[in-house]
């Protein structure tokens, strides 16, 4: 015990000697929550558009006025033909044309019925379908106030409540996302990266010959790296509560144990990936060109797993960040008790078994 | 010249050499490319409905089977009381819970406008708000059903002037998501690639020692650097070579533009990528922190992009930063090119943003690339 | 005699501290030079000057009739170097580094074969042609890359430690090749810790703290000393 103990120590003073990489580590996690929490998030507002207005009469004008006075537009081209438009989309610069047909006032006064046309470069299915909803209830809005229509009185009228999120804030949904991402590829990639180094520099031989045990040998490598990475879900969590008041609905101790839980996961993945390569390089390449994309599209951070099609949902399972985030969701935000997460802490725990006992089984080969 | 020849000879004989490294250049990126593109939807169905009818009328049943008959909709589930269907939204078994209240029909008939209790899971807000609206509709529907059944109702409403809108979806008419993330995720996957390739390359020598004797030999700098970087360059527009082919392929994504315009400015995108690289790597002093370094940028070029979340969506200083981004003009290029047909004049914007940041960042490179110490 | 290394008031300064205090030594053609000295004495921070990969901070030297201060590049040209730390590529064969070491000093690619052929006729290492440099024992290793040092026929070669850890008999063979260098013209300088390879030395220098101690041929040295072993000599000095 005493030798681990010894072990680990040499490990610190390792980490702390490089100054840099020390910045690194608590650095970057704070630099990017606090730019993501605020720049990522799916509300489109000033969106520029541009306007072919063939009628320029009243009614035109006023549509057009309503959707510059809008947060969501800001109507930045007046194009003279259908010609223009193709240019216009092509330039890149606007992302949708309102068209106003010739007698748009008087279609409305006669027929009853005036139409205009939204165009959008659906390059962007996302942004093309919520600008077309946004312009949409513009319309509605002006048809309501501007030409006193008289909608029919609702039959039924609904009550909407949004749970867990009442203002619709996209940061409760990527703080979580930010959180795991970034646990998971620090975690992994640093463990991995350390191991092998001592692999490549000829050191791992000179602990192997010690009288260490090689699983003492990895622990102990292992063990600042939980502490460096438990400073760092602290530091995230302070920061969404904090600068995002993120609320933190459920049991701050159940927030700490599956984060401790999660960072262990990653760290045996880092492991892992260890016994796999032989060099610093590789073992790099595989956690970084490996890890980061699946854990950023696969985890349900960003896009809903449910849409997405079923082999995927299938291979989403295999990816320890996604039952991470459905705990952190659980506890921050909706609050539930254990009763209600057992299950993904218990795939993390098994997840965490295998690629413990693969490394293990590896290097026990290695050693024979 | 021929010395520049002499080291791309020897990278390549290394880069080749490495076996565990050829899968990850060249498979598993690849490989990335054709599983992720499809995970990479905002397409909001197959919306799980919990549902306790107090009312259990011939309009509340009516209800339902709107909700079960729209495609965003699974068949909802029926739950007695509102607490359990409390619980199984906690545990996200079902997207929202419905209510209907008792009377719900008579109120209907008397016209006493009875309200429908809604609550939605709403941790990630932009599906809640969808699926709002989505379930909304539905309602506006029923009421419409409704309305054209009871004939005591005068339909004069729907005679009164209104304006109607057209939707038009250009480029992407039937608002495939992958036309969007293909391309988009081969921008990222060659710019991953090729970042960690070069800030990891001459770190790695410094790290290993032969840095020092190459350092002693008379090769000159831009000898040196042209020759490291010349290799990722190609690996760079190889993965695009073949991630072209995919996507024509597999997905189908049109090539409206030019493919040579396509080439011509991965070319110059790459040099801004392995001069960052370069920059990186001469900074450092080992691999780990050249890799660290490399990450974060990456993580905050992919996610600051306009590839997952709208450029539109970010506040105003964000939006500045996007314009120092080099991944987010990549992507746009590639959409704009490939899915709009537009032209280097179209581009020249882009291009000329490019031209300048690759010069910037090969100037530093190189500055920071010293034989002596 | 032709001299081919000439420090003047060669130093090196980091801050307040300074690592090479004024060195002043020649070196002539076809000698092995040994610079010896304790670890932490200057060795090194001299020798990355004289190779032209350290500006001094005050002095100069001129090495193969150029000077180090500014004309760096065209030293490098005419220098061999080796140093401590094994630095030829062990991801590539051994066909592989002559190729790229001899072409990156301008050799074209048929006098490449020819030095290739030799080299490894030299070594004896014909078996291990194909095989990555890793894999090779590491006496063989530093023979390799003493052969690579020499390959575009330097007109000095500088050695850091270029035994170390290295058995008795591969150390032999090693300064076997060192005399065959230097008897061909080639000048040697090399630094070591080995005091019987000192001995090898036609002069040897001592450094102790940034300076330049004793200059001379071993004999003088334990001569003037009054002592039987260099090892004594070196023990006096660094005391």
């Amino acid at each position: 015990m005493k030798k681990f103990i010894g072990f680990v120590q040499k490990e610190f003073y390792h980490i702390f000697r490089d100054k840099r990489s020390l910045f690194i580590l608590f650095g970057m996690p704070i630099a990017q929550i606090l730019l993501f929490g605020f720049a990522i998030s799916n509300e489109i507002n000033n969106v520029d558009i541009a306007v072919l207005n063939k009628a320029d009469d009243k009614n035109s004008i006023e549509i057009i006025e309503n959707l510059q006075a809008s947060k969501y537009f800001n109507v930045l081209e007046e194009l003279q033909s259908e010609k223009e438009i193709e240019k216009a989309f092509q330039k890149g610069k606007i992302k949708a044309v309102v068209t106003f047909e010739k007698d748009f006032a008087k279609n409305l006064q006669r027929l009853q019925a005036s139409k205009l046309q939204i165009i959008t470069d659906a390059t962007n299915p996302n942004i093309a379908n919520t600008i077309t909803n946004y312009i949409n209830s513009i319309l509605t809005k002006y048809s309501h106030i501007s030409l006193k229509q008289n909608t029919s009185p609702e039959l039924v009228g609904t009550e909407s409540r949004m749970l867990f999120n009442p203002a619709l804030e996209s940061v409760y949904m990527f703080v979580p996302g930010v959180m795991t991402v970034i646990l998971m590829l620090v975690s992994a990639m640093m463990t991995s990266i350390s191991i092998t180094r001592e692999k490549e520099v000829g050191s791992m031989e000179i602990l192997l010959v010690s009288p260490l045990k090689p699983i003492t040998v990895i622990v102990g490598k292992v063990v600042p790296y939980i502490f460096l990475s438990i400073i760092n879900a602290t530091v995230i969590v302070l920061l969404s509560v904090f600068v995002f008041q993120m609320p933190i609905v459920g049991s701050l101790s159940w927030l700490a144990l599956e984060s401790i839980l999660f960072i262990i996961t990653s760290l045996s993945l880092g492991i892992l990936i260890s016994t796999l390569s032989s060099t610093q390089q590789t073992a790099m390449m595989i956690s970084l060109m490996g890890l980061m994309l699946p854990t950023i599209l696969l985890s349900g951070f960003i896009f809903p797993i449910e849409s997405m099609p079923l082999p995927l949902q299938v291979i989403s399972n295999i990816i320890p960040a996604k039952w991470f985030i459905i705990i952190l969701k659980s506890i921050m935000l909706k609050g539930v008790g254990f009763g209600f997460f057992w299950k993904e802490t218990l795939i993390l725990l098994f997840m965490t078994f295998v690629f413990l006992s693969i490394s293990i089984k590896k290097y026990k080969i290695r050693l024979a | 010249m021929k010395i520049v020849f002499i080291i791309i000879r020897k990278e390549f004989k290394q880069i080749f050499r490495n076996k565990a490294m050829i899968p990850i250049i060249f498979v598993l990126p690849l490989l990335q490319l054709v599983i992720l593109s499809n995970a990479a939807t905002y397409e909001v169905k197959d919306i799980q409905v919990a549902y306790i009818d107090h009312d259990n009328s011939i309009s509340s049943r009516l209800l339902i089977e709107h909700i079960k008959g729209s495609s965003y909709f699974l068949a909802p589930i029926h739950f007695e009381t509102s607490r359990q269907a409390e619980e199984v939204i906690l545990k996200d078994k079902v997207d929202m819970v419905l209510e209907i209240p008792g009377d719900f029909e008579k109120n209907i008939i008397n016209s006493q406008h009875p309200q429908i209790a809604l609550r939605i899971n709403a941790i990630d807000g932009a599906t809640a708000g969808v699926q709002n609206v989505y379930i909304q509709q539905i309602v506006m529907h029923f009421n419409k059903n409704i309305q054209l059944k009871n004939k005591t109702l005068n339909t004069f409403n729907q005679s009164f002037s209104k304006t109607e809108s057209i939707a038009s979806f250009w480029y992407n008419r039937n608002l495939n998501y992958k036309t969007l993330m293909v391309p988009g995720i081969l921008v990222l996957i060659i710019t991953m690639l090729t970042i960690f390739l070069s800030s990891m390359n001459i770190v790695r020598e410094k790290e290993i020692g032969t840095l020092e004797q190459i350092n002693v030999t008379p090769i000159k700098k831009w000898q040196f650097i042209v020759g490291k970087l010349f290799p990722f360059w190609v690996i760079g527009l190889l993965l695009l070579s073949v991630g072209l082919l995919i996507s024509k392929l597999i997905f189908n994504i049109p090539m409206l533009g030019s493919i040579f315009l396509i080439y011509g400015y991965t070319s110059l995108y790459l040099l801004v990528i392995l001069g960052m690289g370069l920059f990186i790597s001469n900074f450092t002093d080992t691999q780990q922190q050249a890799m660290f370094i490399a990450w974060f940028f990456v993580v905050i070029f992919i996610l600051m992009s306009g590839l997952f979340t709208p450029v539109e969506s970010m506040p105003t200083w964000a939006k500045i930063f996007t314009e120092f981004n080099p991944v987010a003009y990549f992507v746009e290029m590639m959409r704009m090119v490939m899915l709009k047909g537009s032209n280097f004049q179209d581009a020249s914007r882009l291009i000329i943003k490019t031209f300048i940041y690759a010069v910037i960042m090969n100037s530093l490179a190189v500055w920071s690339y010293r034989k002596k110490i | 005699m032709e001299t081919t290394i000439k420090a003047t008031n060669l130093t090196k300064s980091f801050g307040d501290f300074t690592a090479v205090d004024k060195l002043n030594f020649e070196v002539e053609k076809g000698e092995i030079f040994g610079f010896l000295g304790a670890n932490g004495a200057g060795k090194t921070t001299a020798m990355k000057m004289l190779i032209g990969i350290s500006k001094p901070s005050a002095g100069d030297a001129v090495v193969a009739g150029y000077q180090v201060s500014n004309q760096a590049e065209l030293v490098k040209k005419n220098i061999g170097y080796m140093s401590q730390k094994f630095a030829l590529y062990d991801d590539l064969n051994i066909k592989e580094n002559i190729q790229f070491f001899g072409g990156i000093y301008g050799l074209d690619s048929k006098s490449i074969e020819v030095k290739y052929n030799r080299v490894v006729e030299n070594l004896g290492l014909q078996d291990y042609a194909k095989q990555l440099v890793r894999s090779l024992p590491l006496g063989w290793k530093q023979k390799l890359a003493f052969s690579v040092a020499l390959l575009h026929q330097p007109k000095i070669v500088f050695l850091d430690e270029p035994t170390g850890g290295v058995d008795p008999v591969t150390r032999r063979q090693f300064w076997e090749l060192i005399y065959e260098a230097a008897n061909q013209g080639t000048t040697i300088f090399v630094t070591t810790h080995y005091m019987d390879e000192a001995e090898y030395c036609d002069r040897i220098s001592i450094m102790v703290e940034g300076e330049i101690k004793a200059l001379d041929t071993p004999k003088v040295l334990k001569k003037e000393f009054g002592v039987s072993s260099l090892n004594d000599v070196f023990l006096k000095l660094a005391r």
